[in-house]
């Protein structure tokens, strides 16, 4: 067993299960969806970035882009959530926290893709 | 090659993710920690002012506690925070620092800065191997005439001169060693843009693997080498490299021409001069016995020619055994009055100062014109960086070999007719050159002549190439004229027509044209422009063949080729 293996996937999971945590739930209440669970997903993705950079493999490069992507997208729901509350003060509104939550749903989806690539990719080490 | 951003990334990983890990612990602190607005409610931060706080917090920004005062839970928090962000910081900010100064990593920087600098040039490029004297002064001109260079070189210091010389363009450098066929694919030899490859280290072994790396692996391209030895020369030829240059060979031979056909050897340095230098005056040399200083590589080629041109000539070499000197050698570096007067120096016509020293080949020339000031004095210069002195002490003529080569093959690859032109002069004699010298000193000012050739053709001479389709004559003087007055004639010489069944040398201004006729000119640089518009533009061609001017509206135009193309008849 590999420490280092461990944390790595260790991250990748913790990152989509986090996503889907946030992503769970009616699109457009406010209630169904965490901040906490938001930012812990953030959190969790760049970390998981950071881990996948600087692989040589074309794998690797796949495993950076989609991890690139969930970035993005939730980042990008971050910033629609803060302005919405902060600087239009329209407050969480159906409409906005359905942006927020089909933005989640985008990076919930790259998230995915990152683990089927682990998955698969560990299925072809047979040891 | 791999990627420097990556490298730089993964080099760095465990700092962003300590910095990662502490900014989410402190914004997730002062959102969970309660605090108070100002009138005396429990507060809570949400993450949008939790992280502006943090982040003006950890880069010691500090614009104090907002919206409301802190709370003293809240101003707990913020002094643990502050230390790990700076800490954290610190640390990334130094690990990167610490990377940037590895030199590992700075020589991936500058091998990525070298490759950008090649997938930027968007035109032929000349990668030249070998940046000492002879490769400067090539860069040097190849970019005045602007054309662009790759140089690569061994020596760390002289790719440094690359960036740091006056060059018109970026000439990219890369310190390798070019015998190793890597080194040459990074220095751009597989670039779909790299012409020509052109060998001038001093090391003939590296030499001939350049050449033969490039014949293996661009059969097409056009290779120029250097080589210092006779087999070796024969080696590197014998795989059908274009152009070897013998530097001790070729310089005996324009030091002999200079001695014995003084207006061969003017027209030799006019046609292979760098543009814009200043026209040199013609010198003669008197008539009578040469002393030789030195009797190395060079000086042995210089003695074959001047013995073969039925020169007397005496041998003054240090060593006369050990270098196979003649029998008659006086024995001496020649430094000294003593050496020189037994050599006969005060009834000697000239003298040759030619060892490989600078300083004793400029202290000959000393002496020795002390001795006999009425004595022609030649100084061969070896290092370039020797010009000032060189230059003061006003010998009659001074032979640099870095130039006399490095204009040699900026000649041939600018314009290829022309080592073709020089080895039909060569078989002409000294009264041939001192006419045709004559007639370029009239059509150029106190610049060199500089030289250019012209293709019969659609694609170089549209005008010309639609008269001759239109079976109309048209004689080589209509390069002649001036095409701004036709009664003015043009600033310059055509020196040779090449066609497939002849060559003529200096052909006349009724020799008619035919397709695919190519031509050597020289003159004055401006002169080529009006070559230039003469052969591309219907209209000038038509003034200067006829002295007509016509409109060049399209209607007209289709008008006159109704009525059986009058145009070019008139």
């Amino acid at each position: 067993m590999n420490f280092e293996k461990v944390i790595f996937a260790f991250f990748i999971v913790l990152a989509l299960t986090l996503n889907f945590g946030f992503f769970i739930g009616d699109i457009d209440n406010p209630a169904h969806h965490n901040v906490y669970e938001l930012f812990a997903a953030i959190v969790v993705s760049l970390v998981a970035t950071v881990l996948k950079a600087g692989d040589k493999t074309h794998l690797g490069a796949v495993l950076l882009a989609t991890s690139l992507v969930a970035d993005l997208q939730l980042l990008i729901a971050a910033i629609v959530w803060g302005i919405a509350v902060h600087v239009t003060q329209t407050g969480l509104d159906s409409g906005t926290m359905s942006a927020i939550v089909s933005l989640s749903a985008g990076a919930l989806l790259a998230n995915i893709t990152s683990v089927v690539l682990l998955v698969s990719e560990t299925l072809m080490v047979r040891r | 090659m791999p990627n420097i951003v990556f490298i730089l990334i993964r080099r760095i990983r465990i700092p962003l993710i300590l910095l990662i890990m502490v900014y989410a612990i402190s914004i997730l602190g002062f959102v969970l920690i309660p605090g108070e607005d100002d009138q005396g409610n429990v507060w809570h931060m949400g993450f949008f002012h939790a992280f502006y706080f943090v982040s003006y917090m950890g880069t010691t920004i500090g614009f104090g506690e907002i919206p409301y005062p802190f709370t003293d839970a809240q101003r707990m928090w913020s002094l643990l925070s502050i230390y790990t962000t700076v800490i954290a910081w610190l640390y990334g900010i130094g690990s990167l620092l610490a990377l940037l100064q590895e030199p590992a990593f700075r020589t991936l920087m500058t091998e990525a800065s070298f490759k950008r600098a090649l997938n930027r040039i968007n035109e032929p490029f000349y990668l030249i191997c070998g940046y000492g004297d002879t490769g400067s002064l090539l860069v040097k001109a190849l970019a005045e005439a602007g054309i662009r260079s790759v140089v690569v070189d061994q020596n760390q210091n002289r790719i440094n001169s690359v960036e740091l010389e006056d060059i018109l363009f970026v000439v990219p450098g890369l310190c390798a060693d070019a015998s190793i066929p890597e080194n040459l694919i990074r220095a751009g030899l597989k670039h779909k843009n790299c012409v020509t490859v052109i060998a001038l280290t001093n090391s003939d072994s590296c030499n001939l693997k350049v050449a033969i790396t490039t014949k293996l692996l661009r059969p097409g391209l056009l290779t120029i080498a250097r080589a210092e030895t006779h087999e070796m020369e024969a080696n590197i030829n014998s795989f059908g490299t274009e152009v070897v240059i013998n530097p001790f060979d070729t310089f005996a031979g324009r030091l002999s021409l200079a001695l014995k056909s003084p207006g061969k050897y003017l027209l030799f340095q006019w046609m292979t001069n760098v543009p814009n230098e200043e026209l040199q005056e013609p010198t003669f040399t008197p008539k009578g016995v040469w002393i030789l200083c030195g009797f190395g590589r060079f000086g042995k080629a210089v003695y074959m020619r001047l013995v073969a041109a039925n020169l007397n000539v005496i041998v003054i070499e240090a060593t006369p055994t050990e270098t196979l000197a003649p029998a008659d050698t006086v024995s001496g570096i020649g430094t000294e009055a003593k050496t020189l007067l037994q050599a006969d120096i005060l009834n000697a016509a000239g003298i040759v100062a030619a060892t490989d020293d600078d300083a004793n080949n400029l202290s000959i020339l000393m002496t020795a014109k002390q001795l006999n000031p009425g004595l022609f004095v030649v100084a061969r210069q070896n290092l370039k960086e020797n010009d000032e002195i060189f230059s003061a002490a006003k010998p009659d003529l001074i032979m640099k070999r870095g130039s006399i080569i490095a204009n040699k093959i900026f000649a041939i690859i600018t314009t290829p007719l022309l080592a073709k032109f020089l080895d039909f002069a060569s078989q002409k004699d000294n009264d041939w050159a001192n006419e045709l010298v004559s007639r370029i000193c009239g059509v150029v000012s106190d610049c060199v002549p500089s030289r250019w050739q012209l293709a019969i053709n659609n694609h170089e001479a549209p005008a010309i190439y639609l008269a001759m389709e239109n079976n109309i004559p048209v004689p080589l003087g209509v390069f002649l004229h001036d095409p701004r007055n036709r009664e003015e004639s043009l600033n310059c010489v055509p020196l040779m027509l090449v066609r497939e069944s002849e060559t003529l040398l200096l052909p006349e201004g009724d020799e008619l044209l035919q397709a695919g006729d190519e031509i050597l000119f020289c003159g004055q640089s401006g002169a080529k422009l009006h070559t230039d518009w003469i052969s591309r533009n219907h209209n000038t061609f038509n003034y200067v063949l006829t002295g007509h001017e016509y409109s060049s509206g399209v209607l007209k135009r289709m008008l006159a080729k109704q009525k059986n193309h009058h145009v070019y008849k008139a």
